[in-house]
């Protein structure tokens, strides 16, 4: 499970360009991590091909932190 | 946003290696946009509803030495869309120019113009390049780098008797045109159109002679256009030294509208 985690700070920080130690499970990923909202689309995109899953619409809107995005695919995967 | 650009595509004259799709591009000016970027080392996917077309032009363009895709699907199916495009990244693993050509004309008066008509061509011509551009800017935003421009008309901003609906799909083609710029400045993505006049293809040949004359009369360049007019235009909006440029629209008419 901290694989997933792993995976996803990874994920960010290349997304946004941003240094994997300044990701923290609590980040935001637009008030914290500095992600507009076209950054946001793609990351689900990209948490989508990583982790061969669909996020829905509705289910992407949610995930607005680091905690979100690993919650969600933990329970996509578990 | 330079940083995000890979240097050896901001450099001058190095489109050699980069893949195109060119929607339409079996015949007309869809063909001749292919044609220009293939002599300038692009690989290009030929995608047509006619196939067979398609085929005989992607083998005009290996004999130039590039890679050739013959690809038939609808450009107004968003199911055949996608497929396509996976097929696209297949084959290539990136797409850097996406030409928004695919058009077709169901002219009549507004008064005698049925509802099928209005919708085939909004579709074909409109919907198409919101589709197509929906997949090209995935790929493009992972890249940091593409190119998109749109076919529109001289008559998106002059208006025709006759062409309501081409019209319109055309003068949407602006709007949308300029979103698709806003939306993606920042991925290293451009978008424009060009809004061709008169142009000597199998759509205006079709033209009655009266239409043409009149038509002659209104251009102070004092001829129609050649594909290649066309072909040009596109050809520089897709290259890197045309980065600067986005949301905007190249008129090819000869003055007949400015």
């Amino acid at each position: 499970m901290a694989e997933i985690e792993g995976k996803v700070k990874e994920i960010i920080s290349k997304q946004l360009g941003i240094d994997v130690g300044q990701i923290k499970l609590e980040s935001s990923f637009i008030e914290d991590l500095g992600a507009d909202s076209l950054d946001n689309v793609e990351l689900v995109m990209a948490f989508e091909e990583a982790f061969g899953i669909q996020i829905p619409d509705e289910a992407a809107e949610k995930i607005t932190k680091v905690q979100d995005a690993v919650d969600y695919i933990k329970g996509k995967l578990g | 946003m330079d940083a995000d650009i890979p240097a050896s595509r901001t450099m001058s004259g190095t489109m050699m290696g980069q893949t195109a799709l060119v929607t339409g591009s079996a015949r007309g000016i869809g063909k001749g946009i292919a044609l220009a970027l293939a002599k300038k080392g692009v690989n290009v996917v030929i995608s047509d509803v006619n196939i067979e077309e398609a085929k005989v032009v992607a083998t005009e363009m290996e004999a130039l030495g590039v890679k050739a895709m013959p690809l038939k699907f609808d450009v107004s199916n968003s199911v055949e869309v996608t497929s396509a495009f996976a097929q696209i990244s297949e084959a290539f693993g990136r797409l850097d120019i996406l030409v928004n050509n695919a058009g077709i004309t169901r002219d009549a008066l507004i008064m005698r113009m049925k509802d099928e008509d209005w919708d085939a061509v909004i579709n074909i011509n409109l919907k198409s390049v919101f589709l197509c551009s929906k997949e090209a800017v995935k790929l493009m935003s992972k890249q940091r780098y593409g190119r998109i421009v749109n076919i529109a008309s001289v008559v998106a901003f002059m208006g025709n008797a006759g062409q309501a609906n081409y019209s319109a799909s055309k003068a949407g083609i602006i709007g949308l045109t300029k979103t698709t710029a806003k939306e993606y400045a920042k991925r290293g993505i451009t978008a424009n159109a060009v809004a061709p006049g008169f142009i000597k293809t199998a759509m205006t040949d079709a033209l009655p002679e009266k239409v043409k004359e009149d038509m002659l009369a209104a251009i102070p360049i004092g001829q129609f256009g050649e594909i290649d007019d066309v072909a040009n235009a596109v050809a520089f909006l897709v290259s890197p030294e045309a980065r600067y440029i986005t949301g905007n629209v190249i008129h090819v008419n000869g003055g007949m509208y400015m």
